[in-house]
């Protein structure tokens, strides 16, 4: 079916998720299903620095990326853009930073 | 003794919270299946800076008691200690000594005979300031070096103690450990550490069975158990109907983690690269290859919160179509009145006092991140104000009750009225905090920056 190609990795993924990783770091995870589509997502023309940092208005050089073909995940973590707790921060737990990762479509 | 002869150490961990609740059966099981040792975390950073800032709990008294009760009968029952880390969520003296007065209740009314140590992880800022310049406190990215005034604006500085105090405790022949604020893994790993087990596989084991059930096939169905031995470890719900599978329990090196492969801990560095998960059967799993790095210098991580200011908050809704529609062009009006409002009646500027003006329903959480588009159906509009006094940011909020009730977008030639979720609109919440400490100290002992207090005799009326 060539409509799978609209897919967004939401859709295509097992999970997507974030989450604090301590109060001064956030960490997100794509839970992919099969090998096949873990190799999309871990590819570095697709999902690489520079992308993350564009989603989530970040310096690429703070953008660790782990990928991990035993568990078919990558896995993204970053220094959290606002303190938390703060007036500022609006997810506490950085529980839904996730959907913009999510939102992406693969080429 | 004989701990050096020992095969293996069996760690239960009923649940990865104590207060989120368990079944009493978990326990039973673990003790059955031989557990040694019962180890609980207490607290988290999770929820934010203000647990740390007030030295309160986020969990309910009666929640921490119902879980207490369980595991100081099964204590008591098996012969076997309880290690509780992190009490009070964020360990501060006061959270030790609040587990400590609901332990004591219980084992009066249980007529249970167990002694309990207190083990007090707060830090004085004085203290801290001489070890900083002495040039033995440094940061952990990605925050920048430490300075004496920021110690000094702490409500509370906890220490996060490795497995050495617990062990001390442990061996001067403490039942049941209080500890305050200790690594996830220290609670769980203490007691097989003191037994000889090693520290690859104890270490690893120990980050596995922190969050309980998180590790198995389904986290809400009760808790685990890790035997752990020479060669690595063997992990297990305690619910015959769940399982652990190799992805279940490698996916839980992911969570809460900036790296999965390596974690630092006081006396070195968790190594995972090289481990491998292979099922036993359908619901154990054997974990081999885990490496435990001794670092050169030994550090204690700091965690510290201080007031930012007071905080009111406000809340309305919108339903009106045209009003959403321009909803961009009506916050920003509200912003731009409610400035010069504060301005003409209180006299003050930003950053004298802040405000915060969330769009619920439309893109208050991700804001500009958001990737999608297009007017909400409805909006909750909270308006969060931070001042430097609870009477300051009310004022303001007070101020902005009106335009909560009658703003309207700068098209419109009347005035809306909109729909306030309470009355009065208003809600002080009080002192707000942050985190200001993401920094270790090095020390020559593991166990120099914390107390251990045990008591004389087994608690008993």
């Amino acid at each position: 079916m060539t409509d799978d190609r609209k897919l967004t990795l939401g859709e295509l993924a097992l999970e997507v998720r974030s989450k604090n990783a301590g109060p001064f770091w956030i960490t997100m995870e794509l839970f992919m299903r099969s090998a096949e589509d873990y190799a999309i997502v871990a590819d570095e023309e697709f999902v690489n620095e520079e992308v993350v940092a564009r989603l989530y208005a970040l310096d690429p050089a703070d953008v660790l990326i782990f990928r991990i073909p035993a568990l078919n995940v990558v896995k993204i973590s970053f220094p959290r853009p606002v303190a938390q707790g703060g007036l500022r921060d609006r997810d506490i737990h950085a529980g839904q930073h996730h959907v913009p990762l999510a939102a992406l479509v693969p080429p | 003794m004989t701990e050096a002869q020992r095969e293996s150490v069996r760690v239960l961990t009923p649940v990865g919270m104590l207060g989120a609740g368990f079944p009493r059966e978990t326990v039973d099981r673990g003790i059955a299946l031989g557990a040694d040792v019962i180890a609980v975390d207490g607290g988290s950073t999770d929820s934010g800076p203000y647990y740390l800032g007030s030295g309160t709990a986020k969990t309910a008294a009666a929640a921490v008691a119902g879980d207490l009760r369980i595991l100081l009968r099964a204590s008591a029952s098996a012969g076997i200690p309880v290690v509780i880390g992190s009490c009070g969520t964020s360990g501060t003296d006061s959270g030790v000594d609040w587990v400590a007065g609901i332990a004591e209740t219980i084992l009066r009314e249980e007529g249970l005979t167990l002694r309990i140590a207190r083990i007090y992880s707060e830090q004085r800022a004085e203290t801290l300031k001489e070890r900083l310049n002495e040039g033995r406190v440094h940061p952990l990215p990605p925050l920048g070096d430490l300075d004496a005034a920021t110690l000094d604006s702490c409500s509370h500085i906890v220490g996060m103690m490795g497995h050495e105090p617990i062990v001390a405790a442990l061996r001067a022949g403490a039942d049941v450990v209080l500890a305050g604020r200790a690594t996830d893994t220290a609670v769980a790993a203490a007691y097989p550490l003191m037994l000889g087990m090693p520290a690859g596989p104890t270490w690893h084991a120990s980050k596995i069975v922190e969050c309980g059930g998180q590790c198995t096939t389904n986290p809400r169905a009760g808790g685990v158990l890790a035997t752990i031995d020479h060669d690595g470890f063997t992990i297990e719900p305690l619910d015959p109907a769940n399982a652990c599978t190799p992805t279940s329990v490698a996916a839980h090196m992911l969570y809460e983690t900036v790296d999965p492969f390596r974690m630092r801990e006081p006396a070195g560095t968790l190594d995972v690269s090289d481990a491998v998960y292979t099922a036993l059967d359908e619901r154990r799993v054997r974990v081999e290859g885990s490496r435990f790095e001794l670092a050169d210098q030994h550090t204690i991580k700091l965690e510290g919160a201080r007031v930012t200011g007071y905080e009111t908050m406000s809340f309305t809704a919108i339903r009106d179509p045209h009003i959403l529609s321009k909803i961009e062009e009506w916050a920003a009006l509200m912003h731009r009145i409610l400035r010069a409002r504060v301005r003409q009646t209180l006299g003050l500027e930003p950053p004298q006092y802040a405000v915060d003006l969330r769009l619920y329903g439309y893109n208050a959480v991700l804001e500009d991140l958001d990737p999608a588009t297009g007017p909400p159906r409805e909006v909750g509009a909270m308006l969060l104000v931070n001042a430097p006094d609870q009477a300051t940011a009310t004022a303001v909020a007070k101020i902005a009750n009106p335009l909560m009730l009658h703003l309207p977008t700068p098209d419109m030639a009347y005035l809306p009225s909109l729909a306030f979720a309470t009355s009065p609109a208003e809600i002080e919440r009080g002192p707000a905090y942050e985190f200001v400490l993401n920094h270790v100290v090095d020390v020559d002992e593991p166990s120099e920056l914390f107390r251990v207090e045990i008591a004389e005799e087994a608690s008993r009326d």
